[in-house]
C-alpha cells in the first residue's frame, strides 16, 4: 500500500496551538487504520486561524483541514481524511477543500513567500523543485555589476522599514575598497505584530541563504551573518540545520554551485534588546559590545561590521532577491504602486478574526486589509485603532482606512509601514494607555546613548500619567507634543525618533481618550 | 539550541567548565555574546565570576564585560526557577487582553515580573513579542510556545510547572 503523504506545520504558531499533539494523533490513527503515512513538517501557509492545518496529498492535489485538535483526528480519519474526503456531520466545517483554492490564499501574490508552507523547509530536493537556485545560477553567470543593476532596476526597497533602495546600498558596498566585506541579515524582528522573518526562517530557510549568497556575489563579500532574536528558538534551530545542509548542497562553502565563489554564513543570536534591530546597534552587538547606536556617517556600507564595508539588509529584503534574479527586475517591478514596487508580506495581527501572513503587491488599502481580508475583530466589536509598523508605528482610526499600503502614502498621513505589521484593536482599547505604553517601551528599550530618547521617554510616561489624572490636561498635552518634537528631531536612531508616531497619532486621532476629569486628591 | 529559553540547568558555578566554554568560542569573530549565551545555557545564569574570565580571554577590561552582561535583558545574574514562563506584553497581545490575564496571575502568585516562586519552581518573565501575534495572548514555557491563552489555560500551565512535571 502506498503511504499517504500528510503535511502538518512545524511553524511556531502551529506548535503553539498544539501541532505536535496532532502529529501524534495522526500517527496513532494511521496505525489503528493500518494505513502507512508519511508526515512532512512544513512551514505555515500563514492562515493562522486555521492552524494546526493538516494537508493530505491526493491525486487531485493537496486538500486541507483545519484548525485540527488532536481529539478531532480519529473521527476525521474515519470519515476519509487520508483520502482527502469531505467529512459529513459535526466535522464538516473542518474540511477546507483544495488548499490552493482557499480564497485567503488564492487572493495573494506570493513571491517572497511562494514556497513557505508548501515545502519541507529542510529538503534541498523540494527547494530545487520549486524554483530554488534559479536566481543564484543566473547571478553566478552575470557577475557583480549586473546583479546590482538587476536589484536596482527591480525597485526593491529595504523591507525593514526605512525603505532605502536596496540596489543603491549594494552599489555603495560593491564600490567600497576592502579585502573583507560582510553581508549582515537583520532578523531581529522585535516589532509586535510582525512575524514574517520568523516564518521565513522556519518555512523557507534556503530562500534566505540563497539571497545572502547573491548579495555576497554582488558586492564581493565572502562572509555573512544572520542576527536573529533569541525569542525565536524554533527559527534558530531550523536555520542552523539549514546552514549545515546548504553546505552539502553547494549553496554555501568554497565553490558555490561549482564556481570559484566562496561564501560562509553564521547565525548569531541576540539577547533580548529591541534596539539591536537598529542596524548600527545590531553591528555593535555582533561585535560583542553593548547594543548602542552608532552615529552615521560613516555608513555601514563604508565602515560596518568590524569597520569593514557591510551590506546590512532586513531578512525580507534578502529573501526577496532570489525571485528578482530568477524572474528579472521587470517582473518584480510590475507589481506595486508609485515608488513602492513589488510585493510586501503583510502581517495581520492582534484582535483580528483572520490573522496571518498575507503577501500582496503594494497598494491594497488598510481598510481592505483589516475589514475584508482580516475579517474584522476577533471579539466582534468595532475596530477602533490599527497600529501599523510595530511599537513605533502610528495608530490609524477607521477614518484613514482608505490609505493604500505604500511607503509614501503612509508617510503622508504621519504613519509608517515599517516591517509590515498590522495590529488591530477593538473599541475597548484606551488610547491614552497605548500612548503611555509607547513611551514606557521606549524607556525600557532605550540604549541610553542619546538624551532625547533616554530621558524623553521616561519624562513622557510621567507627563502622560498627569494627563490621565486630569492634571492641567491641556498644558501637559502641549508638553507631550514639545517632548515628541525633541525626540523626533534630536534622537540618534528610530527608537527615540519614531516613538512620537504612536504617541502623537493617539492624541491626534483619539482626543476623547485624553480628556480626563481631574481625579479627586487622595487627601479628600 | 534552546538559547536563552530554558530555565536554570544546575545553577552551580564551575570555573573550570566556564573556562572551557569560553575557550571553545574564541575562534569566532566577535565571540562575546555567544560566550554569554553558552554560559547561561550551561549554568542557567551568568555568574559574576565569569566577568574576569571573559575579560582576560578577550583582552577587555572587566568594566567592558560587565557593561555587556548588564545591557542585555536575556542574561540573568542569578539562577532562575526550574521552569521559565515568558508572557508576552506587547501590543498585539494587549489587543486581546493579555494585561488583565497577567495581572490576575501575578496577583494570585504574589509575584512581580522577573520573580521566582518561593519553592524555586517557576520564574515569570516579561517578553515583548514572540512572533505569535495573530494567535495571542502568547507565552513561552521552557522554550515551548503557547498561543491563545485563556485564564484556564494559563492556570493549567502554571499548575503543572509548580507541581514539578517535566513538561507543563
Amino acid at each position: 500500500m502506498t503511504s499517504v503523504r500528510l503535511y502538518v506545520p512545524k511553524d511556531a504558531v502551529a506548535l503553539a496551538l498544539g501541532a505536535d499533539d496532532v502529529v501524534g494523533a495522526l500517527g496513532a490513527a494511521a496505525a489503528a487504520a493500518g494505513r502507512p503515512v508519511e508526515i512532512v513538517r512544513n512551514g505555515s501557509r500563514g492562515l493562522f486561524w486555521l492552524e494546526p492545518m493538516v494537508e493530505v496529498v491526493t491525486a487531485a492535489g493537496r486538500v486541507a483541514y483545519g484548525p485540527i485538535a488532536p481529539e478531532d483526528v480519529p473521527a476525521l480519519v474515519a470519515k476519509g481524511l487520508f483520502d482527502g474526503l469531505a467529512p459529513k456531520g459535526e466535522h464538516a466545517a473542518l474540511y477546507l477543500g483544495p488548499t490552493d483554492a482557499i480564497a485567503w490564499l488564492a487572493g495573494q501574490q506570493r513571491l517572497t513567500f511562494a514556497r513557505c508552507g508548501i515545502v519541507d523547509p529542510l529538503s534541498i530536493t523540494d527547494y530545487r523543485a520549486t524554483g530554488g537556485f534559479a536566481g543564484l545560477e543566473r547571478a553566478v553567470a552575470m557577475g557583480s555589476a549586473a546583479i546590482v543593476k538587476e536589484v536596482t532596476d527591480s525597485g526593491l526597497r529595504g523591507r525593514g522599514g526605512a525603505g532605502f533602495p536596496t540596489g543603491v546600498k549594494w552599489k555603495t558596498v560593491a564600490e567600497a575598497a576592502g579585502e573583507q566585506k560582510y553581508i549582515v541579515c537583520n532578523a531581529d524582528e522585535g516589532d509586535s505584530g510582525t512575524f514574517a522573518d520568523r516564518m521565513l526562517m522556519e518555512g523557507d530557510p534556503f530562500g534566505l541563504i540563497e539571497g545572502m549568497v547573491i548579495a555576497g556575489l554582488a558586492v564581493g563579500a565572502t562572509k555573512g551573518f544572520v542576527y536573529c532574536r533569541s525569542e525565536y528558538p524554533h527559527a534558530i534551530a531550523t536555520f542552523n540545520e539549514a546552514i549545515a545542509i546548504a553546505h552539502g548542497a553547494g549553496l554555501l562553502g568554497h565553490n558555490i554551485l561549482g564556481s570559484d565563489h566562496a561564501f560562509e554564513l553564521e547565525l548569531r543570536v541576540g539577547a533580548g534588546a529591541y534596539v539591536c534591530g537598529e542596524e548600527t546597534a545590531l553591528l555593535e552587538s555582533l561585535e560583542g559590545k553593548r547594543g548602542t547606536v552608532r552615529p552615521k556617517p560613516p555608513l555601514p556600507a563604508h565602515k560596518g561590521l568590524f569597520g569593514k564595508p557591510t551590506v546590512i539588509n532586513n531578512l525580507i529584503s534578502l529573501a526577496t532577491v532570489p525571485v528578482i534574479l530568477a524572474k528579472g527586475a521587470a517582473f518584480y517591478r510590475d507589481f506595486g504602486m508609485g515608488r513602492s514596487r513589488g510585493t510586501m508580506p503583510i502581517q495581520l495581527a492582534g484582535n483580528l478574526k483572520f490573522g496571518g501572513l498575507y503577501e500582496t503587491a503594494f497598494g491594497v488599502t488598510l481598510g481592505e486589509l483589516v475589514e475584508t481580508i482580516g475579517g474584522g475583530t476577533l471579539s466582534g466589536r468595532p475596530i477602533k485603532a490599527v497600529q501599523v509598523g510595530g511599537p513605533l508605528g502610528a495608530y490609524f482610526p477607521p477614518a484613514l482606512f482608505d490609505t493604500p499600503f505604500d511607503y509614501e502614502a503612509f508617510a503622508a498621513r504621519d504613519g509608517l509601514i515599517g516591517h509590515g505589521g498590522v495590529v488591530v484593536f477593538d473599541d475597548t482599547v484606551d488610547m491614552a494607555a497605548q500612548a503611555r505604553f509607547a513611551f514606557e517601551f521606549c524607556a525600557h528599550e532605550s540604549c541610553g546613548k542619546c538624551t532625547p530618547c533616554r530621558i524623553g521617554s521616561t519624562r513622557g510616561v510621567e507627563v502622560i500619567d498627569r494627563v490621565v489624572r486630569g492634571e492641567n490636561a491641556a498644558a501637559n498635552l502641549e508638553l507631550v507634543t514639545d517632548l515628541c518634537q525633541t525626540m523626533k528631531f534630536g534622537s540618534l536612531c528610530a527608537l527615540g525618533g519614531f516613538t512620537p508616531y504612536p504617541v502623537m497619532s493617539a492624541i491626534r486621532h483619539f482626543p476623547e481618550d485624553f480628556d480626563r476629569p481631574a481625579l479627586p486628591a487622595a487627601a479628600e | 539550541m534552546s538559547v536563552g529559553q530554558s530555565a536554570a540547568v544546575s545553577g552551580r558555578w564551575d570555573a573550570a567548565r566556564a573556562r572551557e566554554i569560553i575557550d571553545a568560542h574564541l575562534a569566532l569573530e566577535g565571540p562575546m555574546i555567544p560566550i554569554l549565551h553558552a554560559l547561561q545555557e550551561a549554568f542557567g545564569y551568568v555568574d559574576e565570576a565569569a566577568v574576569p574570565l571573559i575579560a582576560q580571554a578577550l583582552n577587555l577590561s572587566r568594566a567592558e564585560v560587565h557593561g555587556v552582561v548588564s545591557f542585555y535583558h536575556d542574561f540573568r545574574r542569578a539562577p532562575a526557577g526550574r521552569h521559565a514562563l515568558k508572557l508576552c506584553r506587547a501590543e498585539a497581545c494587549q489587543s486581546v487582553g493579555c494585561d488583565a490575564l497577567h495581572e490576575k496571575l501575578l496577583h494570585r502568585l504574589g509575584l512581580d515580573w522577573g520573580a521566582t516562586t518561593a519553592d524555586g519552581a517557576l520564574t515569570i518573565e516579561p517578553v515583548y513579542c514572540l512572533g505569535l501575534c495573530a494567535t495571542g495572548p502568547s507565552a513561552m514555557i521552557d522554550g515551548r510556545p503557547v498561543g491563545r491563552l485563556t485564564e484556564t489555560r494559563l492556570d493549567k500551565l502554571v499548575a503543572s510547572a509548580l507541581s514539578g512535571e517535566a513538561r507543563p
